[in-house]
């Protein structure tokens, strides 16, 4: 487990800057959501979190990322070693093809080296139930990953980012492509994981942000000077954020005036 | 509802283009049918076990073969054992030519053949994988826009271009400089028209993975050829697998390129640094020749590369339509 502190983070798309520099503090054992509309730059920012950003044609950022007391940013730092701490879920539920239910747990671990067969049991079992998915898919193991339904097709894929123990689990959207008992389970999932993980989690909508998470960062698209740019407008606790907002443009946004 | 002006001339060209495009495909399609239609006739005949079990023999041989003679060879006799009266005339009116000379029956197998396009042929492919499945991954998973700009145009170039060039390529780079005809050379020549279809094909089907699946490897701190090996190429290997089966089948079906590097062989050889048979090469030599029994091994040869090529096609869609089936 550990914290993260963001300063003066900005990430680019070539030379076009995507989202005005950030400062923003993410706690242990807590979920910290990030809120917006579409294109405020959310989920470049946490994608930002574990170098993912990058890994897309052009893009690039400045600023830096503790990790704890270690800057993610640093020159000589191996981008995959941070991505095994700080662990990543998508919008799409993502079952690796031609693997089946175990080896999709089992990817992150072989990537390690992890080879003796006992130890990898014991850990995909772990990380199975961890995501609240052993129950349900403990007899059918050697079936194709992408026979599972997209709500468990998700908790896979969060379970094989758990598996291999990241400090910090990023999740980018992970419900929207769920329908509302996924959606309802995930989110019992992600709750019960925060007492042992940091989680930051990019949702489009308020209503989960204000059921799960702690801190709420809510991300705006300033539009006043022709070029569309991103900017965190306020970063406070949920209850804070939904009940007596800071900032203008937060309580347009949550009153459902804008966005 | 009104009948519109012009109605009954939309309709009649309607017709008309309808008719025009039946015809066309027809046209398109009739060559085809009439080329296998042929080839199965007069190829069709030549099979027995024998033509897959044996190797070519000279006619007289074959005679003798068949009729429990000693094989004559007098080398002031060009024409003993082939049938041809000895002073090398024929009868005026014809007869004697259908009687005694020895005329349509067989002159042994193609087996010489089938071993030469198979060892050819697989080693050509052997060469071509590496490097086209190499660049395949380079264009899709590594790519730097602009390089790979200049190797698909390439690659599309070689593929589009003559395979007599790649021929007299190799020619003149291995066969002239190892003063040798070979059967490496000819795989070499294949290799190079190999490459760009295995190279374009690799890289269309990993392109087809989705990008997803990439973003989820990455996500676990997977370096790109870790997940690549692991992740990408496992699920596009269906069809990757499928390129490899047409570079194949292209590769077993050229001709002109082995004229200038293998040269052909009468027997079994299986010297890589030596001249090789090969089934278009037997195909192309025995249909020159003047003996009905060579003509019918040449279609013959025809007939079992065209078996050889259709069978490579069905397996590729067999599967492709599997690879279909388990995406859903």
């Amino acid at each position: 487990m550990s914290s993260m502190t963001i300063s003066q983070l900005a990430p680019f798309y070539g030379s076009r800057q995507a989202v005005k520099a950030v400062d923003m503090q993410v706690a242990t054992q807590e979920i910290t959501a990030i809120i917006g509309p579409s294109g405020c730059g959310k989920s470049t920012v946490l994608r930002c979190l574990n170098r993912m950003h990058e890994t897309i044609l052009g893009a690039s950022a400045t600023g830096t990322v503790l990790l704890d007391d270690e800057d993610i940013y640093a020159p000589g730092i191996d981008a995959t070693l941070i991505r095994r701490r700080v662990g990543m879920v998508f919008q799409q539920p993502v079952a690796f093809r031609t693997r089946n239910i175990y080896e999709n747990v089992a990817a992150g671990l072989r990537l390690q080296g992890m080879s003796r067969k006992a130890e990898l049991d014991q850990s995909v079992e772990e990380a199975l139930r961890s995501a609240v998915l052993w129950d349900e898919v403990k007899d059918v193991l050697s079936k194709p990953g992408t026979a599972l339904s997209g709500g468990q097709q998700q908790r896979l894929a969060i379970a094989r980012a758990l598996a291999i123990k990241p400090d910090v689990l990023l999740l980018d959207e992970p419900c929207s492509a769920l329908d509302p008992i996924a959606t309802a389970n995930i989110e019992e999932l992600l709750v019960q994981l925060k007492t042992t993980l940091t989680i930051v989690i990019v949702t489009h909508s308020m209503q989960q942000a204000a059921r799960i998470s702690d801190q709420t960062a809510v991300f705006m698209v300033d539009t006043t000077s022709g070029n569309p740019i991103g900017e965190l407008v306020e970063k406070s606790s949920t209850t804070n954020v939904f009940t007596n907002p800071s900032d203008p443009r937060t309580e347009s946004y949550i009153s459902g005036r804008v966005g | 509802m009104s009948i519109p002006k012009n109605y009954r001339w939309r309709k009649f060209v309607d017709q008309v283009m309808r008719g025009s495009t039946v015809v066309a495909t027809g046209c398109a399609v009739i060559p085809l049918i009439a080329i296998i239609g042929y080839v199965l006739t007069l190829g069709g005949s030549a099979l027995s076990t024998q033509f897959f079990t044996d190797v070519y023999q000279p006619p007289n041989m074959a005679q003798a073969a068949a009729d429990g003679s000693t094989p004559a060879f007098d080398p002031n006799d060009p024409f003993a054992g082939i049938g041809v009266p000895d002073d090398g005339t024929a009868p005026a009116d014809g007869t004697a030519l259908e009687s005694d000379v020895y005329a349509g029956g067989p002159v042994g197998g193609v087996l010489h053949g089938i071993i030469g396009t198979l060892i050819i042929t697989g080693m050509g492919l052997l060469f071509a994988l590496p490097i086209g499945i190499f660049a395949g991954i380079y264009l899709s998973e590594y790519r730097n826009e602009r390089y790979a700009t200049i190797v698909r145009f390439c690659c599309d170039v070689l593929s589009g271009s003559p395979s007599i060039v790649a021929g007299v390529v190799i020619y003149i780079l291995v066969v002239i400089q190892s003063q040798q005809f070979s059967a490496i050379a000819g795989s070499l020549a294949l290799m190079i028209l190999m490459v760009p279809i295995v190279t374009r094909t690799t890289e269309e089907m990993l392109k087809l993975v989705p990008e997803s699946m990439r973003e989820a490897a990455r996500g676990l701190g997977a370096p790109t050829w870790y997940s690549t090996f692991t992740v990408i190429i496992p699920a596009a290997l269906p069809g990757i697998v499928t390129g490899v089966m047409l570079a194949f089948a292209r590769g077993a079906g050229e001709t002109a390129p082995l004229i200038l590097t293998v040269l052909g062989s009468n027997v079994i050889s299986t010297n890589l640094f030596a001249p090789m048979a090969s089934l278009p090469l037997v195909a192309y030599r025995y249909t020159e020749s003047p003996y009905p029994g060579e003509n019918t091994l040449a279609w013959g040869a025809a007939f079992v590369l065209m078996m050889l090529v259709l069978v490579m096609n069905i397996l590729v869609r067999v599967a492709t339509r599997r690879r279909a089936g388990a995406s859903r």
